[in-house]
């Protein structure tokens, strides 16, 4: 069968008042960009927006759809007229296409948006229902826990008809909950937190540390391709990458080895909140997840979070590896997060890192040094990529 | 509105239009400016010209964007003729090109240069042996276009390529304007130097256009200044223009032109079983889009008015020739008489129409024609 529509369903933002157009244009934009079809036409109204397939395949729209943050649901569509026949035979090739050759049950749920039209709701299920029950072998009604539901939905303009309900992502559209800086590895756990946090609404100021010459253009092209991706689910992100080659040199040379790691990420962090001040971001987003590795100990991140009061947000903290990498998979991070190159994390690694640190004894090794210099030096050396980048912004236009 | 007039001007695409206008904004800049904002303007014009390559299999630096066929045309020919005078002062072309070729030889002629214009075969088709034929040692170039804009008859460019590759010192220019995106063409396989292409016939803008030059060839160029797209076409560059023909390009060549061709077909046997209709295209040789027909005694242009009063747009000949009210030369280089010439009309389709649409147009012209025939009948 060929659909000629989708309808859209907003959910939650539906119910967000004055903002609503900003929420709807931004899905609508968001959409738009990741489709990159021509042909589609979106029209976005009040609670509802409508996506013309114009000849595009509904299985390739759909596969992009599912992961648009914003969207609650969404159906393929047929339209007709008013007119009861018409409504009758459309409804029979959905059913049909729903039951796929085997026994299934249903029920008809009819709106009645249009309250001229001749048949009250009930009238309109049972003679839809009716026909469809007349027309088609091993098909039962059960209003209870119908294998699908066909929706018919009376409008003034036209007849709805859907036997379809497809989960979308849910959330917020990106970029419609404030901005956060996002600690990004080329490793699998951040990009998918950033995206857990793009997908309720949150901007994205990635930030990552290059440690030249033990890591390679490779390993920073790996992370603006990870970026990249992200910037996919909505919305831009930028991409701030820190040398941090003469911090992690200095560490590694004047604090214990067993410290190193933890001395390393509170530089991090104290770095992230200088950017996260700089961008007017509010808070910050990491990876960690319980118990992963020695740096997401609970002792490890008090340790670490010791030396900023803003706001660290964990999106994974209590999900397993599995479930993340099973998340990666989906948003297309993963394949790229398991590139082997070097990371500054995966050097100067020490041997036995303290998996329960103590936040006094950090501190006093680190008293030792004035680290400041060194962060001004490489906030000021940062390099600032804006992604997706001008060269995927004009192959869009091409 | 029923739109047949697409070998004219197609409707510009929407997606290709707000290509247009993002460009204008985004890529504003002089691309041969320093800063970085010229830079990017560089760079996206650098794309356009790289995905107009590809589609053509030939390499980026042999595109050279244009404001479309007309100057196209004149840049490969003038161009070549002046910068290759010293070799040779004789031009073959034919009776059945475009204007913008014919008038360029025209002037070449005044010039001093000797041109030889091939007569077609009575379907429209220039026999190779002919060309061949005309071919001296002081032949410098051979144009000959594609898919004629009146008939839709296809060139056996092929062939001519081949003939021409035995002529080293001859370049082979070929006007694809009506065929690109449609009818395939192999410009390495086919041995062309120069092929001159129009955005607006692609459902592209009016004002964007290319040509292709092979490496080995030089021109002189028309316009003097600073020296833009290599030289050959002074004028900053129209970034956005170049963007809007790179996309419409990309999308004529992944349409389906099966449609169109199963459309064509399908008036044509519609209309070659009436006594009173002769078609002018050689269906077999001929282009997708394009059917030629005349009603004799019903001047072109009467039924051009007729049809448009029932919303359906077609025209006269071509656009370039119909406002000078004379019967078409390519027809009568065709040893159609003049009588008939007059009074033929062009159909020409694109992707957006429908085979409905054919079927409301025959049946307005059998509304029409008894009407125009009874009111000529009275007027003799």
């Amino acid at each position: 069968m060929k659909y000629d529509r989708i309808l859209i369903r907003y959910g939650e933002i539906s119910t967000k008042g004055r903002n609503r157009s900003l929420f709807t244009n931004k899905i609508k934009s968001n959409i738009k960009r990741l489709l990159k079809d021509d042909r589609i036409q979106i029209e976005a109204q009040r609670d509802r927006m409508f996506l013309y397939l114009n000849g595009a395949s509904f299985d390739e729209v759909e596969e992009k759809l599912m992961h648009v943050s914003g969207i609650q649901s969404f159906s393929p569509v047929m339209k007709t007229t008013q007119d009861l026949d018409e409504i009758k035979q459309a409804a029979l090739s959905l059913v049909k296409e729903s039951m796929d050759g085997k026994p299934a049950s249903f029920k008809v749920s009819t709106r009645r948006a249009d309250k001229q039209f001749p048949f009250d709701t009930h009238e309109l299920n049972h003679e839809i229902g009716g026909h469809v029950l007349r027309e088609t072998d091993e098909l039962t009604v059960d209003v209870r826990q119908p294998d699908f539901t066909l929706t018919v939905e009376v409008r003034k303009e036209a007849v709805y008809l859907s036997s379809q309900t497809i989960p979308g992502a849910g959330g917020m559209p990106a970029g419609a909950a404030g901005k956060a800086v996002l600690l990004l590895s080329g490793g699998l756990d951040s990009p998918v937190a950033g995206y857990m946090m793009m997908k309720r609404g949150v901007e994205i100021e990635a930030v990552h540390f290059f440690s030249p010459p033990y890591t390679s253009d490779r390993a920073k092209q790996k992370v603006i391709d990870l970026a990249n991706v992200l910037t996919t689910y909505g919305g831009n992100v930028r991409l701030h990458i820190v040398p941090f080659t003469t911090i992690q040199e200095t560490i590694h040379k004047q604090v214990p080895e067993n410290y190193t790691m933890t001395s390393t990420r509170r530089i991090m962090m104290r770095i992230a909140d200088r950017i996260r001040e700089q961008t007017g971001a509010l808070a910050i987003v990491t990876g960690e997840s319980l118990g992963q590795v020695a740096s997401q100990t609970m002792e490890s991140m008090a340790a670490i979070n010791d030396v900023t009061n803003t706001p660290v947000l964990r999106p994974l903290i209590a999900t397993d590896k599995l479930e993340i990498m099973d998340i990666a998979r989906k948003i297309g991070t993963h394949d790229i997060s398991i590139l082997p190159f070097e990371d500054c994390c995966t050097i100067f690694t020490p041997a036995a890192p303290k998996t329960k640190p103590k936040t006094e004894k950090v501190q006093f090794f680190e008293s030792f040094l004035n680290f400041d210099p060194l962060i001004e030096e490489a906030i000021r050396t940062t390099e600032t990529i804006l992604l997706p980048n001008i060269e995927s912004e004009m192959d869009d236009l091409l | 509105m029923i739109y047949f007039d697409n070998s004219a001007t197609t409707m510009p695409d929407d997606s290709v239009l707000e290509t247009f206008i993002k460009a204008s904004t985004r890529f504003f800049a002089n691309p041969s400016s320093l800063h970085h904002l010229g830079m990017e303007a560089e760079r996206f014009l650098q794309k356009a010209r790289i995905q107009v390559a590809s589609l053509c299999k030939v390499s980026t630096s042999e595109i050279i964007f244009t404001s479309g066929g007309t100057e196209s045309n004149n840049l490969a020919i003038k161009g070549a003729a002046h910068f290759y005078k010293g070799r040779g002062r004789h031009i073959i072309t034919t009776q059945i090109e475009h204007p913008s070729v014919f008038e360029a030889c025209c002037d070449l002629q005044r010039e001093g240069f000797h041109i030889t214009y091939v007569k077609p075969s009575a379907n429209g088709v220039i026999d190779p042996a002919d060309i061949e034929r005309a071919i001296t040692d002081e032949t410098i170039l051979v144009s000959v276009m594609q898919v004629n804009n009146e008939t839709g008859a296809v060139q056996p460019i092929e062939e001519i390529g081949g003939i021409i590759r035995q002529h080293p010192l001859t370049l082979f220019h070929v006007d694809a304007v009506q065929g690109f995106g449609k009818v395939p063409l192999d410009v390495n396989e086919s041995g062309v130097h120069l092929m001159s292409v129009s955005g607006h016939k692609l459902h592209g803008l009016n004002g964007t256009g290319f040509l292709f030059k092979k490496h080995s060839v030089q021109l002189a160029p028309l316009l003097s200044g600073g020296g833009q797209e290599g030289g050959l076409r002074s004028g900053t560059e129209h970034t956005a223009g170049a963007a809007s023909l790179a996309k419409a390009a990309r999308m004529a060549f992944e349409a389906d032109m099966e449609p169109v061709r199963q459309i064509i077909r399908w008036l044509y046997q519609e209309l070659a079983g009436r006594s009173s209709v002769t078609i002018h295209t050689p269906i077999d040789q001929a282009a997708p889009h394009i059917l030629n027909l005349s009603l004799p005694g019903i001047k072109g242009e009467v039924l051009v008015h007729a049809l448009e009063q029932e919303g359906i747009i077609v025209s006269t000949t071509s656009a370039c020739s119909s406002k000078l009210a004379k019967p078409s030369r390519v027809l009568q280089a065709m040893n159609v008489s003049s009588e008939r010439a007059a009074s033929a009309v062009r159909i020409s389709l694109s992707t957006r129409n429908t085979m409905k649409e054919a079927a409301q147009f025959i049946e307005a012209l059998d509304r029409i024609v008894p009407v125009l025939a009874k009111k000529r009948n009275e007027r003799t």
